[in-house]
């Protein structure tokens, strides 16, 4: 099915199953233990032996020797992978170094051998008998002292590197306010629950791997790359994801080496990247540097707007596309956007929930609020005074599908009490507690993806789906099984949903927020086909015949699906398929963050106090699994704003804190009531769900939430995250003022 | 992990009979710190020897108006008990603002005492540290150094120590009982219990080999209020920047006890002796031997403002 014209009335706007806070329907499966994950498939492959892997014990540079005669002997032990065993290999597009590497060495902890045994112990106690002989190289590791060597990278996934509209230089020139920061934001890690874990086994020439992996069709030919074989002798399996926030979009160590393993072994093996390896293994968000210029009038309407990047990776690799947000947020005829990518011989970069404006607004959203007080107007009212119904780059030829930023604003900032802040900081004690509070906007690009899926009926009328989307915790499973209900006119209990499997329908993954919406349309699609041989089998109208309560309906005659489908069943498969409407309108999801935080008087702890927000993403296929992505997402804002950062050591080469006693993510104690608000709006341009992505958009802005209201609470404006309590200090004078 | 052999000791004496005796020998109590250095083989043992079943997990009064605390009672057991949170409400608060329910579950008095540092260079065992292999170098000293110590440290290890329940019984002048495998009893003082790492940070304690902790024991009730001020990064489950634990009494009797600044549970005469002088005064004198990086220099104002805030709960 092309999508390429605007949705009308459709079966979904029924809203019987769609859009009801349904629990999640494999919920029972996963807190009872019963939902397998990828390093638990002793039903799939019994027998399965253990890998470890050994990382790179340095950041740059060659090996000289490998002598494995100690591993080869220690106890269980039933073969060692490394780059001289392996074979020839490719290399996926989507990484940035080899999976296994050697000699060449490109970042610390890259994988260089595999250890199988008998038993985990085994293989972890001989790993560490491996003797490896490097010859150093010297790396590149910080990025603050590469930035003037940066170059203008490829343009990617978020559009060109630079863009620019009108004259920013002389706007800026003449604005009448006008603010020029830096802000820094650090590498952050995914620290999903669930480590990158698979399970491998060969039958032939047949791979079969049970895996974790949002993106289920690209991974198959990033490993057929790899691997050198072709793409219909790889099978994925992966029905259950323990979260992956971008970590496990691409085919990561685990899958190739358990691959690799299992056919030096001769048997299944599988492998999960230890927890400590993770942060240095994989990959991370990449650490960046902003500047941001407003050129204001002095109602606060800006006029010249400026955001610029600066990110690193390894060579080959991709720059975190911070200023997107700024091209399309808020007016100004005078704008300039830019990325450079600087070298660095770090892990690699990559994709973390919302790559580029979960960082980019840390820094624009705090540079409003200080916009804002440089005009002395109301942080909600500069944000309203500076919306734009069109993507100001590209002028109103070019409307948003749907924008609804300022409702978000005003009906937040009426949930929250935000007509009880004090606008001059400093003000407000509870105690040892400074109190303040902060706004920020929400925004997040709307990405579409080609999706398929398969959809049938069996005699008795219960409805079957199949499709390679996946589930990482967002709620997939329950949004497909409402999609189905409501466009079969059954309940959502005679749903069965079958996700993660490559010999499903490709579909268009988890990542970027574009899963649900897309995913939902492929089963639309998929539905509308099989309504069609219903309708045709039963000798009705295709458009004319009604699906409920189990029956298509023409009138007062009506059959039963279940009947008609007969014991055959009946099957039909279809996708979605987008076409230039994302190019026509501008589409993306908007909110307001609200944040009340507490700062110590004397210690500067701080702590939030409560969160409230407000999103417009198109129909909401789910209240409750969305709230529970946005929620989380806010949390993981709290994190970024707070806590979260690799610490580089930039002698070695490596993120120190590599585990999670020392990466901190926020704990229970540190989030209060979150509370959150959809406000109501059908999208009929992004899908014929009309619904947008919403597992992204709650952590944009989130962050910049909260350190506008630690400048509201103290009078301290910090634009280096973490915003840490020595930080805190630093910027404090006087000894009781926080 | 390597492949290790575990017993199970029937008596004191033959565990520490067993444990000086057999080579590379250790005990075992709750696991939670010495099992996932094994796992990255920090800690490398041969043998474990459970000292779980000995008996050891009672809280007794002494004949001299104070508390015996066995060397296996659980951190939660004994931050829950009525008379240590009667008249030792500083180690209760200590033991609360540690770790995480579970672990507490199984934490140990004796377990805890011994935690080693959370140093992250001594934790990848890919990078230099005196204290995990002697003559290494210091992986830390000019590397991410932000969580480490400003006090008690040397040019080989800056590394912190990292309980907060050491801190209150550095506080409270406990004393460790152990038992040796000749049989002899003996009490080292907390003081004298932790070394400071000077040229051998690797050796921590002053327990020798074989030796295993029976009891602490706390003296008479010092009366009082009691504090514990712990400050990090997250609003629980994380290690201390500074810690501060202090008993406010009356006549010149406050004291005050440091963590997350130190090498060992941190005290100074001078510090106390300063207390009727004000949170400033006291910071001064606990710091003026600090030697900080350039990472955790903020430890030294944070210190003080953390005496601050312990002032300012105190009078409220
Ligand atoms: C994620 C995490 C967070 C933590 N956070 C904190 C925190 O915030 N604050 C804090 O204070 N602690 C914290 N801890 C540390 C925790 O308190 C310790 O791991 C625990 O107290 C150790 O006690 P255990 O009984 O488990 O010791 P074990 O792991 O069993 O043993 C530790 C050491 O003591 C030795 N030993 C044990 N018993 C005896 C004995 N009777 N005689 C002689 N030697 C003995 C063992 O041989 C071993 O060397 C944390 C731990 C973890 C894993
Ligand atoms: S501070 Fe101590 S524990 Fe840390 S690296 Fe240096 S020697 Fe090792």
């Amino acid at each position: 099915m092309k999508f390429d014209t605007p949705a009308t009335t459709n079966p979904i706007d029924r809203g019987r199953v769609i859009g009801i806070p349904h629990d999640r329907i494999d919920g029972a499966a996963k807190v009872t233990g019963t939902a397998p994950y990828a390093y638990e498939r002793h039903d799939a492959a019994p027998n399965a032996a253990y890998g470890w892997i050994v990382g790179s014990a340095i950041a740059k540079g060659r090996i000289n020797a490998m002598d494995l005669r100690a591993a080869e002997a220690a106890p269980g032990v039933l073969g060692i992978v490394t780059h001289q065993n392996a074979g020839a290999l490719g290399k996926g597009n989507m990484n940035t170094a080899p999976l296994l590497g050697g000699p060449q060495i490109e970042h610390y902890e890259q994988a260089v051998a595999l250890v199988i045994a008998d038993t985990l112990e085994n293989a972890r106690d001989a790993a560490q008998l491996v003797r490896i002989d490097y010859a150093v190289e010297q790396g590149r590791f910080d990025l603050a002292a590469e930035r003037d060597r940066a170059v203008r990278p490829q343009d990617g996934f978020g559009g060109p590197a630079d863009t620019q509209a009108g004259d920013f230089d002389a706007g800026f020139a003449k604005a009448a306010v006008k603010i020029d920061q830096r802000y820094t934001t650090p590498d952050q890690s995914h620290a999903m629950l669930e480590p990158h874990a698979t399970t491998a086994a060969w039958n032939g020439d047949q791979l079969t791997l049970w895996t974790a992996n949002q993106m289920i069709a690209w991974s198959v030919g990033e490993m057929a790359k790899t691997l050198q074989i072709p793409k219909e002798n790889i099978r994925f399996v992966s029905p259950y994801i323990g979260g992956g926030f971008g970590a496990k979009l691409f085919l990561r160590a685990d899958a190739l080496l358990a691959a690799l393993g299992a056919r030096l072994a001769g048997r299944p093996v599988k492998v999960a990247i230890a927890r400590p390896q993770i942060p240095n293994n994989t990959t991370h968000r990449p650490a960046t540097i902003q500047r941001i210029r407003l050129g204001a009038d002095k109602h606060g309407v800006i006029d010249a707007i400026a955001h610029e990047v600066w990110s690193g990776d390894l060579p080959g690799g991709g720059a975190e596309t911070a200023a997107q947000q700024t091209r399309l947020l808020y007016r100004g005829a005078n704008r300039l956007t830019t990325h450079r990518l600087a070298m660095l011989d770090l892990p690699e970069g990559n994709a973390m929930r919302a790559p580029g404006e979960a960082v980019g607004l840390l820094a624009l959203e705090v540079a409003m609020d200080e916009l804002a007080e440089a005009c002395g107007i109301d942080p909600v009212e500069l944000r309203i005074r500076n919306d734009v119904q069109y993507d100001p780059e590209a002028g109103p030829q070019r409307p948003f599908s749907s924008r609804k930023l300022v409702e978000c604003l005003r009906q937040g900032a009426e949930r929250f009490g935000w007509s009880h802040r004090n606008p001059k900081p400093g003000q407000v004690r509870d105690g040892r507690w400074l109190v303040g509070m902060g706004v920020a906007s929400a925004f997040r690009n709307n990405l579409v993806m080609k999706s398929g899926a398969r959809i049938g009926v069996d005699g008795k009328g219960h409805v079957i789906v199949e499709t390679d989307m996946t589930d990482i915790g967002t709620g997939s499973y329950t949004i497909i099984a409402q999609t189905a209900a409501e466009m079969l006119g059954v309940p959502l209990e005679a749903v069965t949903v079958r996700l993660g499997d490559s010999r499903f329908p490709a579909s268009a993954g988890s990542g970027g927020q574009w899963g649900a919406n897309s995913a939902t349309a492929g089963v639309y699609a998929a539905a509308m086909a099989l309504r069609a041989k219903l309708a045709e089998k039963a000798g009705f109208p295709a458009d004319q015949a009604l699906f409920e309560d189990g029956l298509v309906r023409l009138g007062n005659q009506s059959q039963p699906i279940g009947t008609l489908a007969g014991g055959e069943g009946l099957w039909a498969e279809d996708s979605i398929d987008f076409g230039d409407l994302a190019e026509r309108y501008a589409q993306a999801t908007f909110g307001a963050h609200f944040c009340e935080v507490g700062v110590d008087i004397d210690t500067a702890e701080v702590r939030v106090r409560r969160m409230g927000g407000a999103f417009a993403a198109g129909r909401i296929l789910n209240p409750k699994s969305a709230r529970s992505q946005v929620i989380g997402a806010m949390t993981m804002g709290v994190g970024a704003a707070l806590m979260e950062e690799l610490s580089v050591d930039t002698r070695f080469g490596f993120f120190v804190n590599h585990d999670m006693a020392e990466y901190l993510v926020p704990v229970h104690a540190d989030i209060p009531q979150q509370d959150v608000l959809f406000i109501d709006e059908l999208d009929d341009k992004s899908s014929p769900m009309k619904a947008k992505g919403v597992g992204e958009l709650g952590i944009c802005g989130a962050g910049a939430a909260v350190a506008n209201a630690i400048y509201n609470a103290t009078g301290i404006r910090l634009r280096d995250y973490p915003l840490t309590i020595d930080k805190i200090l630093a910027a404090s004078v006087g000894d009781r003022s926080a | 992990m390597r492949p290790f052999t575990y017993s199970r000791a029937a008596s004191v004496e033959e565990a520490a009979k067993t444990a000086a005796t057999t080579p590379g020998a250790r005990f075992i109590a709750g696991g939670t710190n010495l099992l996932d250095l094994m796992k990255l083989q920090i800690e490398t043992p041969a043998h474990l020897i459970d000292v779980n079943h000995l008996g050891l997990d009672r809280i007794e009064p002494t004949a001299e108006g104070g508390l015996k605390i066995g060397a296996l009672v659980r951190n939660t057991d004994l931050a829950a008990d009525k008379t240590v949170r009667r008249d030792y409400a500083v180690l209760s608060r200590a033991l609360l603002a540690g770790a995480s329910g579970q672990l507490r579950n199984k934490a140990t008095t004796g377990g805890n005492l011994l935690q080693r540092t959370r140093c992250p260079y001594f934790y990848d065992t890919r990078m230099p540290c005196n204290k995990r292999r002697p003559g290494s170098g210091c992986g830390a000293l000019k590397g991410v150094s932000r969580s480490l110590a400003i006090l008690g440290t040397s040019e080989a290890c800056i590394a912190q120590h990292p309980s907060d329940m050491a801190v209150a019984l550095r506080l409270l002048d406990a004393q460790v009982d152990t038992a040796s495998a000749d049989g002899s009893r003996r009490s080292i003082p907390i003081a004298d219990f932790h070394l400071l790492p000077g040229d051998t940070p690797h050796i921590e304690n002053a327990l020798k080999p074989g030796e295993l902790i029976t009891s602490v024991t706390l003296p008479r009730p010092l009366g009082g209020t009691h504090v514990y001020r712990k400050v990090r990064d997250r609003a629980s489950y994380a290690f201390a920047l500074v810690s501060v634990a202090a008993v406010f009494a009356k006549d010149g009797q406050t004291r005050f006890a440091f963590g997350g600044i130190a090498t060992k549970p941190w005290r100074t005469p001078a510090a106390d002796a300063a207390a009727s002088s004000g949170a400033a005064a006291v910071a001064e004198a606990a710091l003026s031997d600090a030697r900080p990086t350039v990472h955790n220099a903020f430890k030294q104002r944070l210190t003080a403002r953390t005496l601050a805030s312990l002032y300012r709960q105190k009078g409220a």
